[in-house]
């Protein structure tokens, strides 16, 4: 069987690019949830925010690490996988690339470790103060990351010479059309993901009545972050769409399903698209629905994937279930959100069981909504690599054969399948371990402690 | 006025890799360094040397990569696909080594085995595997068109994997003399007396490296052994001599910060070297910095963040080393 590399190639971008976004869009929620509980600790001076803190700047540590290493195979996958595309998209993905490192990767990982390291060794308010620029290198390194993203989307501001993107005006294509929808939907997604670890893991220790002040604390925090971010996203994820309506048609077609040109088109619930057929089978619709959300009329006119030649069409089950996914996860979302301010009404929030356990299962849900979300994106932009001016096989490495990629693919899937799982397992048992209380005497949040001792303690049943 | 953009380039980037490779070099050399710790409070104590700065000094890998790739996007797209199978064995390397140190400290004292050993291969591998790169792009890519058009194992010779054992032995030496100023009493001692027999190997490399580089290319012997060109650069040899010489005397008087930088001195001649043999290319035989290069526009636009950035990188860099400067001590850490 013949391997195809440029087919190879796209899995394992899409394989490390997945691990790699778990591990950011965690750090991009935590830090500013420890930013928020450093401040806290700053006005009201109680021990237990900053033993909150403590708790999640550990959680934070080993993602962050684990989005580091994971981070720096992305940056050599595009030379590596994809030198075509860095030949001819480089002068504009680069110096985004570039920015992102100079103004959001040094600054995060120098005051990554004043905030870890460096309790005791600075005063107080610098401590604060680099919990801050912390989340800020968080969330700039997004904005350049989903700059770059989003203009292989929606490509503006640049001229084509000789198969090179020339750029003619920066603010352009910085700001390319779908990068301000793209940046608010995914950091209030990654804040929403990281609000349900939140959540989850504090609705699990007040099932088992462990450390209750500082579980309820943290519950009562993320509840109310979901309550007001949940409804947001899903009219930011609306506008979003009607943004990628007007700039890429065809995936819009794709994640509704669409295959025929029609006015009045419907809404489809579930179907099984058949790419070969041209239709979908099982199909489940609202009539009008589509329409009315898409162009606002019930008589509007929406394009179907007939309009385009095959190999111009997306996969579309991939594209059509991730958006499915996606969207019934948000629902999801916003009704935890509101059962969660129900019940804080009715004075129930820390004691309605059937809730608690709810949440404790809803941790992962995040992670799958952005991972979805994505998808629907990356693979409704197929075939193209940069919408409509690059095909993904002019982009890849022309000197690669399939079973090179094969190989690396396999190596990554094995490592990353060891490290990333181990990574999520320490993560898991450090949350149920929950925050070391009583340890730091009032007033001495601030000393150093001892390193080895407590540690050990981490362990459950290794303590003798 | 008209600014020569890919040279300022070259020069820039060319910074980044030396900050990294002195940098990151010495995490790596105490990595490479580990197993000489004789028990767990040794090793907690090498491993909290570079904890809190490890994650700053890799970034400039990313810079070094990031860098090449904006401003000589061609000699990123020639080089990566050329050396594909050496960066996926450092990028491995480095995994392995970077999530040691958040893993080791939340292991079971059974597991920390593992990440113990983790932390000493990946270092390991990661050097070696710079070093394989650093031979290959010595060598040179063979190139058709904007292609690199060579095999998968090209950069695979003697010669390479020579300057792969080379780097290991080089960061070793960087990582035992940071050690020295990071430590005290009996550990301390004993990287003294490591760092002596690493000096010597280290010096035999970069001997045989440079006889060997001109054997490759007639032009780098022309470069440097024609007159008057053996005339200015005859300094680069003689220091380097001399820096070796006030490095010995340095560790035979039990120097606690001149080693480090006497070490640093030797790495940064080392690298002056192999850049005068190789400029102007960005992808030797055939590609220089100029054909290379991005977009004017690209170039300038990266130009000004530099300028303004770097500076700011630097000063905040400087801080956080000020902050955790002084000896290590057990019972530190925020584990
Ligand atoms: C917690 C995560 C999360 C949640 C709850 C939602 N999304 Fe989303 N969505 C994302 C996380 C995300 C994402 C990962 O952030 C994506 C991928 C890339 C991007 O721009 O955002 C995305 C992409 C994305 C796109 C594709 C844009 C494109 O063409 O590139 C659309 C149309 C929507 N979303 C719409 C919605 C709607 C209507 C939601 C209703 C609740 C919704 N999203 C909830
Ligand atoms: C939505 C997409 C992405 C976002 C929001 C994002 C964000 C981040 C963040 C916040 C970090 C810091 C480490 C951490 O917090 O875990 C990080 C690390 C990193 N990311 Fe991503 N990333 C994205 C995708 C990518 C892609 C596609 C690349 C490849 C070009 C990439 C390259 C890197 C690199 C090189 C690092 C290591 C930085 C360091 O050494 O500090 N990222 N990313
Ligand atoms: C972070 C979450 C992301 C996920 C889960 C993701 C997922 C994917 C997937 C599934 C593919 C393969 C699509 C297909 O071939 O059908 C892909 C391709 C690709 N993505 Fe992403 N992506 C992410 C972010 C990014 C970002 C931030 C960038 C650029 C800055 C990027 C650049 C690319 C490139 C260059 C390809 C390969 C070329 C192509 O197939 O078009 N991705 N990604």
């Amino acid at each position: 069987m013949e391997l195809d590399p440029e087919l190879l190639s796209r899995v394992q971008f899409a394989f490390v690019v997945s691990f790699h976004i778990l591990f950011p869009a965690f750090t991009i929620g935590l830090a500013s949830f420890i930013a928020v509980l450093e401040t806290l600790w700053g006005i009201t001076r109680q021990d237990l925010y900053i033993e909150l803190s403590e708790f999640w700047t550990k959680i934070f540590a080993v993602s962050f690490g684990m989005g580091v290493v994971s981070g720096i195979v992305m940056t050599y996958q595009f030379g590596t996988n994809w030198s075509r595309f860095t030949d001819a998209a480089a002068p504009i993905i680069g110096p985004l690339l570039g920015y992102e490192v100079l103004t959001a990767f040094f600054l995060e990982a120098t005051f990554l470790g004043i905030l870890l390291f460096g309790r005791g060794r600075v005063p107080a308010r610098l401590h604060i103060l680099a919990s801050y620029m912390v989340a800020f290198g968080t969330l700039l390194s997004a904005f350049w990351i989903l700059s770059a993203n989003s203009w292989m989307q929606t490509p503006a501001g640049y001229e084509l010479r000789g198969g090179v993107f020339h750029p003619s005006d920066w603010w352009a294509a910085v700001f390319n059309p779908s990068f301000p929808f793209r940046f608010v939907h995914m950091v209030f997604a990654c804040y929403l993901s990281t609000a349900f670890a939140v959540v989850g893991a504090s609705a699990w220790h007040l099932r088992r009545g462990s450390f209750p002040a500082h579980s309820r604390k943290a519950y009562a925090m993320g509840l109310g972050l979901i309550a007001v971010l949940a409804p947001l996203q899903l009219l930011v994820g609306d506008l979003h769409g009607l943004n990628t309506l007007e700039h890429q048609p065809a995936k819009v077609a794709a994640m509704e399903g669409h295959w025929e040109t029609q006015q009045g088109a419907p809404l489809l619930l579930f179907g099984i698209p058949d790419q070969q057929a041209e239709k979908n089978r099982l199909q489940l619709a609202v009539p009008y629905l589509g329409s009315l959300i898409l162009t606002h009329e019930l008589q509007g006119e929406v394009r179907g994937l007939k309009d385009w030649p095959p190999e111009q069409r997306p996969p579309v089950a991939i594209v059509f279930y991730a958006f499915r996914i996606m969207v019934g996860l948000g629902l999801l979302m916003i009704f935890i959100g509101l059962a969660g301010l129900w019940l804080r009404w009715r004075g129930r929030l820390y004691d309605t069981p059937w809730f608690l356990r709810l949440c404790t299962w809803c941790v992962p849900i995040g992670f799958v909504a952005l991972l979805a979300g994505w998808f629907v994106t990356e693979v409704g932009r197929q075939p193209w690599t940069v919408y409509g001016e690059l095909h993904r096989s002019d982009s890849v490495s022309p000197s690669l054969a399939g079973g090179h990629v094969l190989t690396s693919l396999l190596i990554y899937i094995g490592v990353y399948t060891v490290i990333f799982g181990t990574g999520i397992y320490y993560l898991l048992r450090i949350g149920r371990q929950g925050p070391r209380v009583g340890a730091l005497p009032a007033g001495k949040a601030s000393a150093r402690r001892p390193l080895s001792g407590a540690d050990v303690a981490l362990d459950e049943g290794d303590v003798p | 006025m008209n600014l020569d953009l890919p040279l300022i380039w070259a020069l820039i980037i060319l910074l980044a890799v030396f900050m990294y490779v002195l940098l990151d070099g010495f995490d790596l050399g105490v990595g490479i360094l580990f197993p000489t710790a004789r028990n767990d409070g040794e090793r907690d104590l090498m491993m909290n040397s570079v904890a809190p700065i490890w994650d700053g000094n890799e970034t400039w890998l990313v810079l070094g990569g990031g860098g090449l790739l904006a401003a000589f996007p061609l000699a990123y797209a020639i080089i990566m696909p050329a050396l594909y199978f050496p960066v996926l064995l450092m990028l491995i390397a480095l995994i392995f080594r970077g999530v040691a140190f958040e893993f080791r400290f939340k292991a079971t004292p059974s597991h920390r085995r593992i990440w113990d050993l983790s932390f000493t291969f990946g270092s390991v591998v990661a050097t070696f595997s710079q070093g394989l790169v650093l031979g290959g792009f010595l060598q040179g890519f063979e190139v058709d068109g904007r292609d690199f058009a060579g095999g998968p194992f090209d950069w695979l010779s003697l010669f390479s994997v020579f300057v792969g054992a080379g780097l290991v032995c080089g960061y070793a030496l960087l990582g035992a003399t940071w050690l020295i100023i990071k430590t005290e009493g009996e550990l301390q001692e004993r990287f003294y007396r490591l760092a002596r027999p690493l000096l010597f190997v280290v010096l035999g490399f970069i001997v045989l490296v440079s006889a060997w580089t001109p054997l490759y290319y007639p032009f780098i012997a022309e470069r440097w052994f024609s007159w008057p060109n053996l005339l200015y650069l005859s300094p680069v040899p003689i220091l380097t001599a001399a820096l070796a010489a006030l490095l010995l005397r340095a560790l035979a008087r039990r120097r606690e910060i001149q080693p480090f930088v006497l070490s640093l001195g030797l790495f940064l001649l080392g690298y002056l070297g192999l850049g005068i043999s190789l400029w102007p290319y960005a992808a030797p035989p055939s590609v220089t910095i100029w054909d290379a290069a991005s977009t004017p526009s690209s170039l300038s636009f990266m130009l000004v963040g530099v300028l303004i950035l770097l500076p700011i990188i630097l000063f905040y860099t400087g801080y956080s080393y000020f902050v955790f400067r002084g000896k290590v001590r057990s019972g530190e850490g925020y584990h």
